[in-house]
């Protein structure tokens, strides 16, 4: 505990002084509450803001989705709803082939658990191959280490509404890439009025603005691997390549694990810098499943909230799954011991 | 002011019983000194009685009053924590200062009292400073003065000096002795180390397992040791314990014929064929031979300089002995020992 | 110089150069230009004017055709360097163009008119920054009530976050009570419940609370972290329980011993949430689109995208505005970059 200076110290007074202001104003009061209830009744009471807040708007929406689920009609609040029992889910089940959204009564839907499913699978894979890569650069014996990884943390923090527009914008007919291009020669392409290419760019998009974070707990891993294991393995003769597979990768698996339930969880919630980007088109070639949600549960002209709730807690169901992999396999992990 | 009467109380945690049935009695002015190993239930007593814990059942009174059910901040008692506890985000003077706040006391009030504790703990210097910048012993100060300043009804004192190095201990100690003399408050000291609770204490209590063992004066204590535990716990070194069987017993003078064969004659003893054990301070006894010595063959010598401790089997049982002065043995030498002039006590 | 490049290109055992050194500096240089370049460019277009924006190729720096007031006309014209029917070039100024053939006159001497065809001309450029692209939006639109909506959300529902989850965080750490372990595993439960799976019961919740189109409405849900409950509480956790026992024995009442001895010296701990609570805040973008439906209540985020939705943007604007969304995030990135970054290594919490 070091002195502060007299500066710091009265600049920080004066800061303080209205919060302890308000703060001694709520002591009388709550001197009166714990004569009357206790120091346990004060421990309820501390709780409490919180515990009401979770209640509120974390718990009771969660018990009363599944309520919405099984109603039916536009009305927002439930008790205007009419029960329909599973019927948004046979709704959303009701196709001729799962193969094929177009078959599909709500082929929507579909269509974005088709577009979420390829999403998840290839931006999940570039992800941790993107952030396993760089997470070894940056454990190299590197000068400024520090500054590189923040180089790659950056976009981290952005919104991802400004990401959306950043590349909306490098995207576009007159942008960055398209002159970068021409430079080389290429005619100027539209890239997110093409499906594919808009596809492509939702994942190399939200790649780039996450790999940041996943990168450093990669990196926090690597750097917990003793620097004699390595030594010792150099002394026998160990190729580096050999080394990698029958050292790096073992001992790093806790942390790859935690970062690949990570990114597969979020993966299947992406919304945010896809609906700046592109709006989920052209068409639905990125439509993806919360996007889904919110346009069936608020945007669409004909809003109904009973098929979001239904689709919501499908999602749900995929979440929870994910999550009990992530600690049934944290528990293994710690089972097995070190090995 | 600080009478603490404690009546039957008991304190379990879930199904574990840590206090079994204590019935205490504390004087105004007294200083008390509990004293036990660790996991004797010393600190949870004293929490009691500062209204940290509840107990389970019985009644814990202050000046006659029953306070079970008031909270501490309401007991009128300061305590001096083994961590000592500073509020590390507040200066010295702002420590001191903190709980007399809390009582509303006027401004001029709360800085006589602070500058009265400062110059009588000689901490005047570093009022301004935070606990992280004092050494151990300042620390210490301050804590006894966060104490001083309420003006308590009763200082309690959990392990106040353990966190101090052997030296500044000793004179701590001492330190503490006269502010009890000076202030004349009644103090309730915890500790497990008998030697703070021998210099210190009008009165020592000893608990083992959650039970008092005995209570009474430190040459109470020493003289007359309840049992065996409160015997082997109070002085330093150690007593020792003789395992025997009485042989023959007479009026004013019996035989203990002692495990390995050696025979040492009493005053008096239990019945004929009894198994006792016999318990002598190492301080008691004398070197040399008379017509009742013992033989023991020395296993170490430790000179001190002022005194000799030797280590010795006795037949097969182990004793030993402080002779005063120095001495010129060696293990393995054959050495008599005398236990005419010691006390000796009995144990079932 | 060379100390320099010898220090940044400094190797493991100092050998010659591996593939792997190769690999690891191209992937770092790369990085660099990927990661920044598209915030760069974004920054550097954004002082662009409108007809700068939409040439083709662009340039990297902005530029603007230079403008003259010539005698005679209203307005200023466009200066352009034409190549004359003789061979000859000449700074002319545009007064119309009709199909391919530009009128033009020259500032000195305006009477007469000269015609060129298009492809003989090119505009006389000169460099200008359009700072119009920020300042217009803070007159003319509702660019400075949207910022205003963003830091009343991100000030508020921070304060509030600190305040609520620091006094669950005490409760949790400081007292036992029946039911403790419980509230706790209750608390990091809902980590597993995200926002796109409730969003449609707790639209109707946020209605029937009168919440809907209330900036309050998009506070209240985020402010009760489970994040935060839980990095507040395991740094309470190392704060010695002696030390509120201490001020109990000093009569101070539990909410002095919150606020006087806890909250000052879990200081630390606060800093970190209070961060990751601007920027999360700062951010929000699903929410907030789905509460507010009204202009003068949108947050930034949900004002920039709005604005780039729709079918004439303007993206003179819409780059100015994204430039000064990124500015607090761009500031905390620079002077706390490093605590963050060790905050996250830590907890692995986002």
């Amino acid at each position: 505990m070091r002195t502060h200076n007299s500066g710091k110290s009265s600049l920080g007074a004066l800061v303080m002084a209205p919060i302890h202001f308000l703060m001694g104003i709520l002591d009388a009061p709550l001197r009166w509450l714990q004569r009357a209830t206790g120091i346990g009744g004060m421990a309820a009471f501390f709780l409490m803001p919180n515990m009401l807040i979770f209640g509120i708007f974390v718990l009771l929406p969660f018990f009363i989705n599944f309520a919405y689920s099984m109603t039916g009609g536009t009305a927002l609040f439930l008790p205007d709803r009419t029960f329909v029992g599973a019927g948004q889910y046979a709704r959303l089940f009701d196709c001729r082939s799962y193969l094929d959204p177009g078959s599909c009564a709500e082929d929507t839907f579909w269509t974005a658990v088709k577009n979420t499913a390829w999403f998840v699978v290839l931006q999940v894979t570039l992800m941790i191959l993107v952030s396993l890569v760089t997470a070894l650069i940056l454990n190299r014996d590197l000068a400024a280490r520090s500054f590189w990884r923040a180089v790659f943390f950056f976009p981290v923090l952005l919104s991802p509404v400004v990401v959306g527009l950043i590349w909306k914008w490098i995207l576009q007919r007159q942008g960055l890439l398209n002159f970068g291009l021409y430079g080389l020669g290429f005619d100027p392409h539209v890239w997110l009025n093409d499906r594919n290419w808009a596809f492509a760019a939702t994942i190399g998009v939200s790649i780039w603005a996450h790999m940041g974070f996943y990168t450093l707990i990669l990196l926090a891993g690597l750097q917990a691997i003793p620097k004699d294991l390595y030594e010792a393995a150099e002394m026998d003769g160990t190729r580096p390549a050999r080394a990698f597979w029958r050292i790096t990768l073992p001992l790093l698996m806790p942390n790859l694990l935690v970062v690949v339930v990570l990114v597969l969880i979020r993966a299947v919630q992406i919304f945010d810098e896809v609906y700046v980007l592109t709006g989920g088109g052209p068409g639905t070639s990125t439509l993806y499943l919360t996007q889904y949600i919110y346009e069936t549960g608020f945007a669409a002209q004909l809003r109904n909230p009973g098929l979001a709730a239904a689709a919501s807690i499908l999602m749900g169901a995929v979440l929870v799954v994910l999550t009990l992999l992530q600690l049934g396999l944290g528990r293994s992990e710690k089972k097995g011991g070190r090995k | 002011m600080g009478h603490i009467k404690l009546t039957n109380v008991k304190k379990s945690f879930g199904a574990v019983d840590v206090i079994h049935d204590v019935n205490l009695e504390i004087e105004d002015g007294e200083f008390v000194v509990f004293v036990g190993p660790s996991g004797c239930g010393k600190s949870t007593l004293l929490r009691m009685i500062a209204g940290l814990d509840r107990p389970t059942s019985g009644d814990l009174a202050i000046d006659g009053k029953v306070v079970n059910t008031v909270p501490a901040a309401d007991r009128g008692l300061a305590m001096v924590f083994q961590s000592y506890a500073l509020y590390p985000h507040m200066s010295v003077r702002q420590n001191l200062a903190f709980g007399l706040e809390n009582t509303r006391m006027p401004k001029d009030e709360i800085a006589a009292r602070i500058a009265e504790a400062a110059r009588m703990l000689e901490i005047e210097a570093y009022l301004d400073r935070r606990p992280g910048q004092l050494s151990g012993g300042q620390r210490q100060r301050v804590a006894i003065g966060r104490a001083i300043v309420r003006r308590p009804v009763a200082f309690l004192l959990d392990e106040p000096l353990s966190n101090l190095d052997a030296e500044l201990r000793g004179s701590t100690r001492a330190e503490l002795a006269a502010l009890h003399a000076r202030l004349a408050a009644t103090m309730i000291y915890v500790t497990h180390d008998q030697v703070e609770a021998m210099t210190l204490a009008d009165r020592i209590v000893v608990l083992r397992a959650g039970r008092i063992e005995q209570v009474g004066t430190p040459l109470d204590l020493y003289n007359r040791p309840a049992n065996r535990f409160v015997a082997g716990f109070i002085g330093s070194p150690h007593m020792n314990f003789l395992e025997g069987t009485v042989e023959a017993a007479g009026p004013g003078r019996s035989v203990v014929a002692l495990a390995g064969g050696q025979k040492l004659e009493l005053p008096s003893t239990g019945m004929a064929g009894a198994r006792v054990t016999l318990g002598v301070r190492p301080h008691h006894i004398t070197l040399g031979r008379s017509e009742s010595s013992l033989s023991a063959k020395l296993t170490l010598v430790e000179a001190l300089g002022a005194e000799t401790v030797l280590h010795a089997d006795l037949s097969g049982q182990k004793i030993l002995v402080v002779a005063p002065g120095q001495h010129d043995l060696a293990p393995g030498e054959s050495i008599d020992l005398s236990l005419a002039a010691a006390p000796i006590h009995l144990f079932d | 110089m060379s100390g320099i490049v010898r220090f940044l290109t400094r190797r493991r055992g100092g050998k010659g150069w591996h593939w792997t050194d190769i690999v690891t500096w191209a992937w770092l240089i790369g990085g660099l230009l990927v990661m920044f370049g598209p915030a760069v460019w974004l920054v550097g277009s954004s002082f662009k004017s409108p007809a700068a924006l939409a040439e083709f190729p662009p340039t990297i720096l902005p530029y603007v055709t230079q403008k003259v007031t010539v005698e005679g006309y209203d307005k200023p014209l466009d200066l352009y360097e034409a190549t004359l029917e003789d061979g000859s070039t000449a700074v002319l100024a545009e007064v119309r163009r009709i199909g391919v053939v530009s009128q033009m006159v020259d500032p000195k001497d305006p009477g007469e008119i000269v015609k060129v065809n298009i492809a003989k001309r090119t505009p006389v450029r000169e460099m200008s920054f359009a700072t119009d692209n920020y300042t217009e939006p803070f007159t003319h639109f509702d660019f400075v009530r949207y910022l205003w909506n963003s830091v009343f959300v991100t000030v508020t529902a921070t304060l509030i976050t600190l305040v609520v989850n620091s006094m669950a965080a005490f409760a949790l750490s400081k007292y036992e009570f029946r039911g403790r372990t419980m509230a706790m595993l209750l608390i990091l439960a809902t980590l597993m419940v995200p926002l796109s799976v409730i969003m449609v019961p707790l639209y109707s919740i946020v209605s029937a609370l009168g919440l809907f189109n209330n900036l309050w409405g998009v506070i209240l849900p985020t402010v009760a972290t489970p994040t935060g409950v839980f990095i507040l509480r395991q740094y309470m956790l190392t704060i010695p329980d002696e030390l509120v026992d201490a001020a109990r024995m000093d009569k101070a009442s539990e909410w002095q011993i919150y606020w006087r001895i806890i909250l000052p010296l879990t200081a630390p701990a606060l800093a970190v949430l209070a961060i990751f609570s601007v920027v999360w805040r700062w951010n929000d973008f699903l929410w907030p689109l789905i509460v507010l439906s009204r202009k003068e209540l949108y947050t930034l985020q949900v004002g920039l995208s709005i604005y780039s939705g729709e079918l004439n943007v303007q993206w003179h604007f819409i780059l100015a505005m994204t430039v000064v969304t990124m500015i607090p995030v761009v500031l905390v990135f620079i002077f706390l970059q490093r605590f963050i970054t060790t905050g996250i290594a830590g907890t692995g919490l986002k």
